[in-house]
């Protein structure tokens, strides 16, 4: 093959509204595991959209790069799928994220990665989310990159014992922080 | 983060935009502000890899998954998932739902009045092989009205939703079938600026797939983002 070959990314199309039909499974079999899991948060919040409207169709996946190796019954432990119920609301149990090293030395405070899918999305959109009493949120390089004022918009509010809380604005007054793909 | 590699950003005309005022649902739900560009780290270098024990019999045969047989007409659907260097993606989920033969999903959201069908869910979900080959068997989903504008209807089309070497690399997407006249009039399918690319989600007829006396073949490859460079392989 060689190595100049350029094969071209197949294109994004819409989640849709009818998702569930093929991806509730997931939701389930991971609820199933969580039931009996250690070392979790609760990361709860609703999906709104321009007008504060909540987005009852949603769909959210967690990434913990840091329980990248571990599964349990075939489901990987860092990754985590749930959906908006119909006020927009959604609750994710995911492993304790971590700080990690980054290739140039310094640390990334812990934090997941997080798709948004959506009918009206025709790409998911990708954010990230920090924890507010986490250490190193000041100096995290990926939140320095992101202006000052939008900061907040990556930051899960401390919501109980192990519980935090953090909503997804997809546009609009304190619009999510979302990365480019 | 000068220092850092930043993630490589898809090729202009090749993805959707967020916003798509033809797709009204777009206009209300698409963000505004500038996106932020990440540095490669661990987080966007890894993904989930999922289990054999995830999968179920019957998950990659849609006509299999109750007593008797859908109705409509039986087809397979089959290709490879390849990186960026057209490398295959094994042991990687493929997951698909769809509407039946009519045209109809089996959700409480999808209103359409055309029939259910007790044989037919429309939900399937597969690993790759060790060549990042895919096949499953289903029936061909009607085309449908939906309430985008006046008289707009879909083209037949599959839910496709995929993980390849990195959470980097997540795609969900729709694959199409040849010869759809809906295809121009479709507000979804047009969303991608690239024609070649809009056409890479339209299948083929596969003569060699289909099986005589039984069902046509249509082969659809998938490429994912991402060339290979995480430890995707020795996690399993």
């Amino acid at each position: 093959m060689g190595a100049e070959r350029k094969w071209i990314p197949s294109s994004s199309q819409t989640v849709g509204p009818y998702f569930r039909i093929g991806l509730d499974y997931l939701i389930d079999r991971m609820a199933e595991v969580d039931a009996g899991a250690e070392d979790v948060i609760e990361i709860r919040g609703r999906v709104l959209d321009c007008d504060g409207v909540p987005v009852p169709d949603a769909m959210l996946e967690f990434w913990n790069a840091d329980d990248s190796c571990s599964e349990e019954h075939g489901i990987p432990v860092g990754f985590r799928r749930v959906a908006t119920d119909l006020e927009g609301c959604f609750a994710a149990r995911v492993a304790t994220p971590a700080p990690t090293l980054l290739d140039d030395g310094r640390m990334q405070a812990p934090h997941l990665m997080v798709l948004v899918f959506a009918r009206g999305l025709m790409r998911h959109l990708i954010s990230r989310v920090y924890l507010e009493d986490a250490k190193g949120n000041e100096s995290d390089p990926v939140m320095l990159g992101v202006p000052a004022e939008r900061r907040g918009t990556l930051i899960a509010k401390s919501d109980g014992e192990n519980a935090y809380m953090w909503d997804v604005v997809l546009q609009g007054n304190n619009e999510t922080v979302f990365f480019a793909w | 983060m000068s220092e850092l590699a930043t993630v490589e950003l898809a090729i202009p005309g090749t993805q959707p935009e967020y916003l798509c005022p033809p797709y009204v649902s777009s206009i209300a739900r698409s963000p505004r502000m500038p996106l932020v560009v990440l540095p490669k780290t661990l987080t966007e270098r890894t993904g989930p890899v999922f289990g054999h024990g995830l999968i179920g019999e019957h998950e990659n045969d849609l006509t299999a998954q109750h007593p008797g047989d859908p109705v409509g007409e039986r087809i397979f659907v089959h290709g490879r998932l390849l990186d960026e260097d057209g490398r295959p993606l094994s042991g990687a989920l493929v997951e698909v739902w769809q509407a039946n033969a009519a045209g109809r999903y089996r959700h409480k959201v999808d209103g359409h009045d055309a029939p259910l069908d007790p044989n037919f869910s429309g939900a399937g979900r597969m690993l790759t092989d060790e060549t990042g080959y895919y096949c499953f068997k289903t029936i061909k989903p009607g085309p449908y009205p939906w309430v985008n504008h006046h008289n707009a209807w879909r083209p037949a089309h599959i839910h496709f939703s995929l993980f390849g070497a990195g959470i980097f690399s997540r795609l969900v997407t729709q694959m199409y079938f040849p010869g759809d006249p809906l295809q121009p009039l479709d507000p979804i399918f047009n969303s991608i600026p690239d024609e070649a690319a809009r056409m890479r989600l339209v299948s083929s007829l596969d003569m060699e797939r289909a099986q005589p006396d039984y069902a046509l073949a249509y082969k659809f490859d998938i490429v994912l983002r991402g060339r290979y460079e995480t430890p995707f392989e020795e996690h399993r």
